[in-house]
């Protein structure tokens, strides 16, 4: 008993080059992903110091942070977005590196594009500068974001020097009830387990609802694992897995494959392995959810009532609840369903993926956003967006009321023209409420599935979406 | 890859008092659409140092007696939030080559080290003779001594920490991780192939 390992031990031994000088590991990432914001400084290091790109077959490169979701014609009316993605565009023809660039076709979040593509592999470690790279965990891969010298550190080597993590086994078991989705699970795991919980720790999710997820799910619980204070998070790889993959372009063929999937399943933790800590989730308990503060563990079901100060049990929580209000401007001891909203935003790395729309789509045909809403859906990749017009899931959203735009980041951190005015409220699929994040110093965010987004822009007002589409089965939580 | 070994950093000093200074303030996120890090020291600082029209607002940094400061003297849990490599590349790029705080917060600390800015940790009651010596006399010559763990100033010194790995990084030249990591290259070769990554 006991001598199991976990897929995250099997991953990074096998990657392991060597312990540093200072006690650091010297750790192969065999999956390098850029885009435009990091690199291009990376970049100039690599030149200044003379080096090159040791393994440019493994680097790969797209736009996403800074692009316009409403223009497509380059130059691009900001010159500081325009100038870093012909940069990004140089760089990868100087040192030769696979780019999705925006006339391929297959632009879009870079955390979209890898899985898309196939790039994203079981048993293999992955690293981007950018901190929602947790998002190929989905996959059984062990994937980390870095810093821009640590992103020169591998276009130079491929390697990395880092610290081991432990690892915490997450289980949710149950059913989850209707109306409630993967959204809402990490929502609900980060609100118990804190900003802070996951700090030194990989995410390892299972259990019955984790195994029943797709991919688009998976990647959806494992995206916000930085938000829970994890380093990294992931999924054992199993026939969901294999099945996503199969056929992809970066992906074995033909004879190849029936020997890679069993190469595949092996990285999975083995049945008698002995995590660092263990958390079981009851789905029955998992509501409908939406953030009050502006730290994503500040967030509870949507029939919450916004805490008072004094509920906080130390006075620095005290403390932290009162600016989270503040900044807010919601009123303590009143239930947060019902509170205008101004803006509605369904993208992002986190809810920006087919399965989102589609079931978006479902319920939001023949309802119309609210008078005085803005409400943007924003593709989280070009194939995505051409997959949803392909089904006509764009007309639905633009009959509804919806902005349709062009694949990107866009409102999510809001370093394109997509920002919040003023103080502005978002009713937002995306990760992140922190003060400012959508682009106004005073903008607020409130996080949410994409549907209750949805439900929230059709009604004006934060609502519940299983009531705003009668999804029966269940009242309230 | 010969680095400077990085024992002492003498020069002038500058305290920008204050906890809790997070790395949004050190350097606003909206100077981050830019390809290199060159331009980054004169936005040090900037939302507290300049008024919305571009003018100077009242900030130790710009006052012309400290003009000239390398060692930068802060508060406790310097470089909270983010971990945006463009605020030490900002403190670096305006000139500072050391710092002196209270504490540091954790990312920060170890992306200055990987530039080689040394960051030693003082005592509150420390920094506050510091920083009235320096206030007195901003002509003062600082000493940040990383080898002996110590800073001298004008007749005076006291005894500061620096964590073993960072402190042992700096005095022997290998603060920049990428020459211990070149050093391996057939090895990491040769692994790149049985995992399967390469040809
Ligand atoms: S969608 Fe948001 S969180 Fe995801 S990569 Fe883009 S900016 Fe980062």
């Amino acid at each position: 008993m006991g001598n199991g390992k976990s897929l995250f031990e099997k991953v990074w031994d096998g990657h392991a080059v060597r312990e540093l000088s200072n006690g650091q590991t010297q750790l192969i990432i065999g999956t390098h992903l850029i885009h435009e914001v990091t690199s291009p400084q990376a970049f100039g290091m690599l030149r200044d110091l003379g080096l090159k790109v040791r393994f440019p077959e493994r680097t790969f490169a797209t736009v996403d942070h800074i692009v316009p979701t409403d223009e497509s014609k380059e130059p691009f009316s900001d010159p500081l977005a325009d100038a870093m993605i012909r940069e990004l565009r140089k760089n990868a023809e100087d040192f030769d590196i696979t780019y999705f660039d925006l006339s391929t076709g297959k632009q879009g979040i870079v955390h979209v594009v890898g899985p898309e593509q196939g790039i994203t592999q079981p048993g293999t470690t992955i690293a981007c500068g950018d901190s929602h790279t947790a998002t190929h965990g989905a996959f059984g891969a062990i994937a980390f974001g870095i810093g821009t010298t640590q992103v020169r550190d591998l276009l130079a080597t491929q390697t990395m020097a880092m610290s081991k993590l432990k690892v915490r086994r997450i289980n949710v078991d149950g059913q989850l009830p209707p109306g409630v989705y993967a959204k809402d699970v990490i929502l609900h795991i980060i609100a118990q387990l804190g900003a802070k919980g996951g700090i030194g720790y990989a995410y390892e999710y299972g259990g019955e609802v984790v195994d029943n997820f797709t991919m688009e799910e998976r990647m959806t619980v494992c995206n916000m694992s930085i938000e829970g204070g994890a380093r990294a998070g992931y999924v054992n790889p199993d026939d969901t897995t294999f099945e996503y993959l199969k056929g992809r372009p970066y992906c074995p063929s033909g004879d190849a494959w029936d020997a890679t999937v069993e190469k595949w399943r092996a990285f999975a933790s083995d049945p008698d392995t002995v995590y660092d800590d263990v958390v079981n989730i009851r789905a029955e308990e998992v509501a409908p959810s939406v953030t009050w503060g502006i730290s994503p563990d500040q967030g509870f079901s949507v029939n919450g009532t916004i805490p008072r100060p004094e509920e906080g049990e130390t006075p620095a929580e005290q403390e932290s609840i009162r600016e989270a209000l503040e900044y807010m401007k919601l009123t303590p001891g009143t239930p947060i369903k019902g509170t205008k909203i101004d803006v509605a935003f369904i993208g992002s790395c986190t809810n920006g993926r087919l399965s989102d729309f589609r079931e978006v789509a479902r319920f939001i045909k023949g309802r119309k956003v609210a008078d005085g809403v803005k409400a943007i859906a924003v593709p989280g990749s070009q194939i995505v967006a051409k997959l949803c017009e392909n089904e006509g899931i764009d007309q639905v959203f633009r009959d509804a009321g919806f902005d349709w735009r062009r694949a990107g980041c866009s409102m999510c951190l809001a370093m394109n023209p997509d920002k919040l005015i003023g103080d502005q409220l978002c009713a937002s699929s995306s990760n992140r409420n922190f003060k400012g994040r959508q682009g106004s110093p005073t903008g607020r965010t409130i996080l949410m599935s994409p549907l209750m987004v949805a439900a929230a822009a059709i009604k004006g007002e934060v609502s519940d979406a299983r009531e705003v589409f009668e999804l029966t089965a269940c009242a309230t939580a | 890859m010969a680095l400077d070994k990085i024992t002492t950093v003498q020069g002038t000093a500058v305290h920008v008092p204050g906890s809790d200074v997070d790395t949004d303030r050190i350097i606003p996120a909206r100077f981050m659409k830019c390809v290199t890090f060159d331009g980054l020291g004169g936005y040090l600082f900037y939302d507290v140092r300049k008024h919305e029209d571009g003018s100077d607002k009242e900030h130790p940094l710009n006052n012309p007696r400290f003009k000239n400061a390398t060692v930068l003297v802060a508060g406790s849990n310097f470089g909270c939030g983010s971990s945006r490599e463009h605020a030490p590349q900002a403190i670096y790029r305006y000139g500072f080559r050391a710092l002196i705080a209270e504490s540091f917060a954790e990312i920060f600390f170890g992306n200055c080290t990987t530039l080689g800015i040394p960051c030693v940790v003082a005592t509150g009651d420390d920094i506050k003779v510091l920083a009235a010596a320096v206030e007195a006399d901003p002509a003062l010559a600082v000493t940040v001594d990383v080898e002996q763990c110590r800073v001298f100033f004008g007749d005076q010194s006291f005894t500061v920490h620096v964590p073993d790995s960072a402190r042992d990084s700096l005095i022997s030249g290998r603060w920049d991780p990428i020459a211990d990591l070149l050093e391996s290259m057939d090895d990491v070769s040769a692994r790149m192939q049985e995992l399967g990554y390469s040809a």
